[in-house]
């Protein structure tokens, strides 16, 4: 049995709200994959819980009239690898949520929960960082809403007010229209892992030349990052070997990899290298550019 | 912490007094379904593998309460007036079965995966595979799980040859 001092089930995001607002030790538990690992490790921080599993407003996938796509923060890991809005328009995202943990965690497990706990490996944030992903956040203030890379603020840590839940991952049609996006995942095994390295790359082409490149690695430092000095610099590039090599050689720059039990240093460093160049050829090789 | 919830188990209509706090493992292995095992008890392993909607999951990462309204299957269930499902027989013929603790998470596994991918075209290996990624297996060494489930997948028409092409490896 799981040791939790009080558990109380919300149908609502407004009596979510309110119920975390009367309690500010409790805490929302969705796919419970990351809660009840932590309880089961006998954690104390995890004991008083506000159970948003079945909140049906948190679990669909829409697309609004003017295009923006809609996730809502109760999204298994199993809906975004197969709902139509996300294959079809951001494939990015279904390629990131396919190497979440094995099949019976992505049934589980929510791309809010993914986002929300921090975890600088979260397997979702390197796509949605490419994507110019925002979060919508909804407490007992009202709603706000702000860029991914805002929301983190440090392992572990996001920017979530007191009795606030994230409620939905939103990404504007200029964000995903006329784009190429990649991922790759840097991992021991090919299931049931967690990343070394994380690079998902997106650019828009004009001709042979990168109007616009968003990089984001996951597990490259304290939280998801984008690489925005290496960004500006591949901008207006002629997509060549010497693009691949300025933006290889560039990337350790907006990084801050660490020494783990996972890896060293210097093989992180060397992994974040070599998939910079080869995730952005990928990406380049959607639209339609190849390097040789 | 007690709550009345209702389910299927294995069809059969249910209510449970469960406590909150309780995992759906717990629950279930507490009313008898003892072929759901706990390993890990943190969704590393998958031996507690259940159905609950016809979805796989890790029964040790799910609260007992969430299946109010909902259908589970468990590997007992799967085996109907002494027969056993086309998936049990097939791990039965290709010698999946060894120590057995595995087995039953294994099973439903399987199960959802040859109901959701029968009759379509060309299931790969590695699509196999990767649909079993979340059920750890000590002693066989995965490959005559595979082959149970491409025995499944390939239906009644193209077994006969299947086994003549086994007992010709075999040979």
């Amino acid at each position: 049995m799981f040791d939790l001092d009080s558990y109380h089930k919300a149908s609502t995001v407004e009596e979510a709200i309110a119920l975390l607002a009367q309690n500010p030790q409790a805490i929302p538990i969705a796919g419970g994959t990351d809660v009840l690992v932590r309880l089961h490790q006998g954690h104390p921080d995890y004991r008083h819980l506000v159970d948003i599993h079945d909140v049906a407003e948190l679990k669909s996938i829409s697309m609004e009239p003017d295009g923006s796509i809609v996730i809502g923060s109760g999204v298994t890991f199993t809906d975004l690898m197969e709902a139509r809005i996300i294959t079809t328009h951001i494939p990015v995202l279904a390629e990131g949520a396919s190497w979440v943990g094995g099949p019976q965690v992505r049934n589980m497990a929510t791309v809010g929960g993914n986002i929300s706990n921090g975890a600088p490996s979260a397997d979702s944030a390197a796509p949605l960082l490419v994507l110019n992903a925002a979060v919508v956040l909804k407490g007992p203030q009202g709603t706000r809403q702000m860029p991914l890379h805002e929301f983190y603020q440090g392992p572990g840590r996001v920017d979530l007010q007191q009795a606030e839940i994230m409620t939905a991952l939103r990404i504007a049609p200029d964000d995903y229209q006329c784009w190429f996006a990649s991922y790759y995942k840097y991992a021991m095994r090919d299931a049931m892992d967690i990343a070394t390295i994380g690079c998902a790359a997106a650019c828009k082409l004009e001709g042979n030349r990168v109007s616009e490149l968003r990089l984001a690695y996951t597990v490259a430092g304290p939280t998801p990052l984008r690489c925005w000095k290496t960004e500006e610099k591949a901008r207006g590039a002629v997509a060549d070997q010497a693009l691949l090599q300025i933006v290889g050689t560039s990337v350790l720059n907006d990084l801050r990899p660490r020494e783990s039990w996972r890896s060293p240093k210097a093989f992180r460093e060397q992994i974040i290298k070599t998939l910079a160049e080869r995730v952005l050829q990928k990406t380049l090789n959607q639209g339609g550019v190849s390097i040789s | 912490m007690i709550q009345n919830i209702s389910c299927k188990i294995n069809s059969k209509p249910v209510t449970l007094r469960v406590d909150v706090r309780q995992s759906l493992l717990e629950v279930l292995r507490e009313h008898g379904y003892t072929s759901v095992k706990e390993g890990c008890g943190s969704g590393e392993c998958g031996a507690c593998t259940v159905l609950v909607d016809d979805v796989p999951l890790d029964s040790c990462l799910y609260l007992a309460v969430w299946v109010d309204g909902r259908s589970i299957r468990t590997a007992e269930g799967e085996t109907r007036q002494g027969k056993l499902s086309e998936v049990q027989q097939a791990y039965l013929d290709s010698g999946a079965v060894q120590c057995g603790f595995c087995t039953p998470g294994l099973i439903m596994t399987s199960t959802a995966f040859v109901e959701k991918h029968k009759g379509k075209d060309k299931i790969s290996r590695a699509e196999i595979r990767r649909a079993h990624a979340g059920n750890l297996c000590r002693c066989t060494g995965y490959e005559s799980i595979i082959r149970a489930v491409e025995q499944c997948l390939a239906g009644a028409e193209d077994r006969d040859t299947y086994d003549e092409c086994r007992l010709m490896k075999d040979e």
